[in-house]
């Protein structure tokens, strides 16, 4: 690891000027992807910018039509949180689902979000519970906020706060896991919620995205019959030594099955 | 950089100047002399490097020194009470849950942590617990029957 400054601040106000005020500063959350990173040198910063002190940016809510999940939030409180199983177990699953025991007591979901990894999970429960992303200045819909491989919506300096998710009526998510890593070779949300059908799948393309023939047909009829027969296009899809980008495109329509028959068996 | 530290490690209160960069792991291997939590890989894989921060399983090579300051620390070195094996270190020697033991610090750690959240864990559920654990010796079977054994032992402590 290249050195740094290491800085602890309490509030979000001094996480925002501690950032301002570095010359090449990055936040510092549960750590799982960025201290990796910072071993290998493929990642460096003037300062690390400890979040864990900063208490307004942890915490579950749960009001009206949507669940509220604090940055520094684990995936652990998400996967244990008696509300967030409540209102949306699809969402409890799937971060209960997130790597091992340990990376969850230290991964939070603004640190997952804000890498951007294709095979992360939350990414699909985002588009998929038509979640709103909430940052020190700014909300960003889900949709908009994940732009690419390892790319977001996030501008320099800005720090997300927490994640509002839309309760829908019913949904799952189902993934085929790296059996390594337990990172999603395809991740499929399926939701049923007021804003419609929502398929988003993970893994398979360079970022989260939306399968509009899914949903189309789920609006129909909400089977997993209805979506058998969509297989989508390979082009473009992810291909590595753990599956090929064919092998993808068909886990899509398989994992989208699945968690329409598991959303309907709960509904 | 160096930054200050302090933190309570198997319940003795310890304060250092470190590098910002010290991983918690060596801080305790190195620093501490606490050699009994394991490197295994130090990529965050194998869970040879096992520890609780403020009661929760975490990866010791996965996290600063400077993240754990003002915690609560234990290491297996906090587990027995002197001489006398802590019920899961016991369970582990009963039932052939090591070989080499270089993965046992870990396992027993997290196996802890388990038992925090589940008093009484199924097979399927000790499995999938020990997803972040990886043994090359023993193929886990006994490692999974000390773990129940373990859990059986505290619960009737
Ligand atoms: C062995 C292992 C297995 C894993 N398996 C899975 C898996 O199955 N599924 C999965 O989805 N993930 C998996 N992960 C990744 C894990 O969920 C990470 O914890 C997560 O991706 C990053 O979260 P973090 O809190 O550790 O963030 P960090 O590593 O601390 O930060 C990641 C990036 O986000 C930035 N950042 C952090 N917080 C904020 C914020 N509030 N605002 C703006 N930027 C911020 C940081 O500057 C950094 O660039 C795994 C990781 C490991 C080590
Ligand atoms: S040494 Fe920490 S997980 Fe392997
Ligand atoms: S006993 Fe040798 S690695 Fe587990």
């Amino acid at each position: 690891m290249y050195s740094f400054d290491y800085k602890s601040p309490s509030s979000l106000s001094e996480a925002v000027a501690m950032l301002q005020s570095s010359d090449d500063g990055l936040l510092l959350a549960g750590g799982h992807t960025l201290l990796p990173t910072m071993k290998q040198r493929l990642a460096s910063a003037s300062d690390l910018i400890d979040l864990g002190g900063v208490s307004e940016l942890r915490g579950i809510s749960v009001s009206g039509d949507a669940v509220t999940v604090g940055a520094m939030t684990t995936h652990a409180e998400v996967a244990a949180s008696s509300d967030v199983r409540g209102a949306i177990s699809a969402l409890a699953d799937l971060a209960g689902g997130i790597g091992d025991p340990q990376v969850r007591n230290a991964g939070t979901i603004g640190g997952s979000i804000a890498n951007s990894d294709p095979s992360a999970d939350y990414p699909a429960a985002l588009v998929g519970l038509c979640a709103t992303v909430n940052t020190n200045s700014r909300s960003i819909a889900a949709e908009d906020f994940f732009t690419g491989m390892f790319e977001t919506a996030l501008a320099e300096n800005e720090i997300i706060t927490s994640v509002s998710f839309h309760i829908p009526k019913c949904a799952a998510y189902c993934k085929f896991p790296n059996p390594a890593s337990r990172y999603a070779i395809v991740g499929v949300m399926f939701a049923d919620c007021s804003h419609g059908m929502r398929v988003a799948v993970t893994g398979a393309g360079p970022s989260v995205f939306r399968v509009s023939e899914m949903e189309s047909a789920l609006a129909q009829s909400c089977a997993a019959s209805s979506i058998a027969d969509i297989s989508i296009s390979a082009d473009g899809l992810n291909s590595d030594i753990h599956a090929s980008a064919e092998y993808r495109a068909h886990l899509v329509t398989v994992m989208a099955k699945r968690a329409v028959e598991k959303a309907c068996a709960s509904c | 950089m160096t930054v200050s530290i302090s933190m309570t490690i198997n319940g003795s209160s310890v304060s250092a100047d470190v590098d910002a960069r010290t991983l918690l792991v060596d801080f305790l291997r190195v620093n501490q002399r606490l050699t009994g939590t394991h490197v295994g890989c130090d990529t965050s894989q194998c869970g040879a490097c096992v520890i609780h921060v403020n009661g929760k399983s975490v990866k010791s090579c996965t996290i600063l020194a400077a993240q754990a300051n003002g915690a609560d620390v234990t290491t297996i070195e906090g587990v027995a009470n002197g001489s006398e094996l802590h019920p899961m270190q016991e369970a582990f020697r009963e039932n052939h849950g090591l070989q080499c033991g270089f993965c046992t610090p870990g396992m027993i750690m997290s196996a802890l942590d388990l038992i925090n959240v589940n008093a009484d864990p199924s097979e399927q559920e000790v499995r999938e617990w020990l997803e972040g654990n990886l043994c090359r010796c023993t193929g886990y079977h006994n490692i999974v029957k000390s773990i129940q054994a373990g859990a059986k032992a505290m619960r009737e402590a």
